[in-house]
């Protein structure tokens, strides 16, 4: 038993793998807690869209992929922030109107080039091709964003739940709320460059959306996330060494079974109260 | 060392100042050509229970909101006790209708009520024993101590408000701004409210409410003041001949 757990971790690509998977999954799933509360879930979707023509254009200069991605990925935050400000627009009408800006804008440069072979890696990811650098990436933002969620925590919650008090005792919604966006632009830049868009904002969604079902305190939820982000990067690593299939979807798939899970022990538990 | 929000705290308030002058303001909404309030005036020394009357759509919570900082004049100055609206959010407090609130965000009722203290802890600092102390203290106050660690939506309406004074109490605020906080409670809710809000007046503060409970409003206001179409019509000290508003 033992043997059969640890031979795959024998392959250095796995050990990757498999750090890259719990970075991913820590991160996104512990700041995915707001993004489910907040009802941001469409969120990580649009910004790994607005990537795009960040991409091209950094591409075409010759200059990091990396850089021109956060680059994109911070105008479309900062832009979704200002225009949703105030109420002016609503938060998703804005990501809508944004992301398919850029996505348009990504597809019109990229239809000015012809060879374009290293953005279908990017924008899809591949957990066991991660190299070392992006991992040291990976990690120093991981690092960064858990600082600012644990620093800021008081503020990002009373904010989330009663923007109206925050801001008569002098706390800005608003800019809580950039930053929580900006956060989300470094995460999920930093994201799909390994693992890819569809893990990106499975990562960001499922963990949390299952935890809620599962407790009513802000910081249980996003341990409870973290816990099952960790437990569907492993079982999916497996899944994909011994069954042979991809990596990235199997963790997607273990994800959704742990949200068909929690949602079961949810409704059993409403129905126990109601009767 | 503090980072307040804002970074003005602290602010010393002018001695002898009323809690609250308010001259000439004007007061409308984003998009909106005509202001809901227009040149409206008012004087509220420290220390007393103020009501706030007037018919729905009269511009009650607007002149609250602007009070607390949530809606720019148009013209015309607020003073809070001869300070600008701003200058020291702790001594402000605010309850808006319950509607404000996202009740189903997972935290419990003494989390809630703990926010009251982030105004003086500001950036970084995390609440201690004392602040939740003060928290229990105030929750035993306001009957709701045996719901602290419940999730905030697992409270009727009249608690829901009980839990919102809760944290206006535990802030140590100087002027109350409540807008229709017995509305839709039940009895024993209005009595615990009525109750506090009497003791907050014994211990200097002020408070300024709206509401529609017009049947025993000189026994539990000192001041009442009425609003209609805009503007400030009647500041009555004895009330009888509002019984028509």
């Amino acid at each position: 038993m033992i043997d059969w757990l640890l031979e795959p971790f024998r392959f250095s690509f796995m050990q990757t793998g498999l750090t890259a998977a719990l970075l991913v999954g820590i991160t996104c799933a512990t700041l995915g807690a707001y993004v489910v509360l907040r009802r941001m879930a469409f969120i990580g979707d649009a910004l790994a869209h607005t990537v795009l023509p960040g991409l091209v254009v950094a591409y075409l200069g010759g200059w990091s992929l990396f850089g021109g991605a956060l680059l994109a990925g911070l105008l479309t935050a900062l832009g979704i922030g200002w225009v949703s400000r105030r109420g002016a627009v609503r938060e998703d009408t804005a990501i809508g109107v944004l992301f398919t800006a850029m996505f348009a804008l990504g597809i019109l440069l990229m239809s000015r080039v012809r060879s374009f072979r290293d953005l279908s890696h990017i924008l899809f990811g591949n957990v066991l091709g991660v190299r070392t650098v992006d991992l040291v990436q990976m990690a120093a933002i991981a690092a960064g964003v858990l600082l600012t969620l644990f620093l800021l925590h008081k503020e990002l919650e009373l904010t989330s739940y009663d923007p109206t008090y925050a801001e008569v005792i002098g706390l800005s919604a608003d800019r809580m709320r950039m930053v929580l966006l900006v956060l989300l632009a470094f995460t999920v830049v930093a994201c799909i460059q390994i693992v890819g868009v569809i893990l990106t904002s499975a990562m960001l969604v499922t963990p949390a959306a299952a935890a809620a079902l599962l407790t009513n305190r802000l910081p249980r939820m996003m341990g409870l996330a973290t816990l099952i982000a960790i437990g569907s990067s492993l079982i999916g690593l497996y899944a994909s060494y011994y069954a042979d299939v991809a990596s990235g979807a199997a963790i997607v798939l273990t994800c959704t079974a742990f949200f068909g899970l929690a949602w079961m022990i949810h409704t059993l538990r409403a129905q126990g109260t109601a009767g | 060392m503090n980072l307040f929000y804002g970074h003005r705290r602290y602010v010393e308030m002018i001695p002898d100042a009323p809690a609250l002058a308010i001259d000439r303001l004007t007061v409308g909404y984003a998009g909106l050509p005509e202001p809901v309030l227009h040149e409206v005036s008012l004087v509220l020394p420290a220390g007393v229970r103020a009501a706030l009357l007037g018919p729905n759509g009269s511009g009650k919570s607007t002149l609250l909101k602007a009070v607390a900082g949530l809606l720019r004049p148009r013209s015309g100055t607020i003073r809070i006790y001869g300070r600008p609206v701003g200058a020291c959010h702790h001594r402000v407090a605010y309850l808006p209708q319950r509607g404000d609130v996202d009740w189903r965000f997972p935290v419990t009722v003494e989390r809630m009520v703990l926010a009251g203290r982030y105004v003086h802890l500001g950036w970084l600092r995390r609440p201690g024993d004392e602040d939740r102390e003060r928290v229990m203290a105030v929750l035993g106050k306001l009957g709701l101590e045996q719901l602290a660690r419940r999730q905030i939506s697992q409270l009727s309406g009249g608690q829901q408000q009980r839990a919102l004074l809760a944290r206006a109490l535990v802030q140590e605020a100087d002027l109350l701004l409540l807008d229709e906080p017995l509305s839709a409670v039940d009895v024993a809710s209005r009595r615990i409210i009525d109750e506090a809000l009497n003791e907050l007046r014994n211990q200097g503060k002020t408070i300024l409410m709206t509401t529609h409970h017009l049947d025993r409003i000189d026994e539990e206001f000192d001041l009442a003041f009425a609003l209609q179409d805009g503007t400030l019509q009647q500041v009555a000290q004895t009330l009888p001949t509002l019984e028509g508003v």
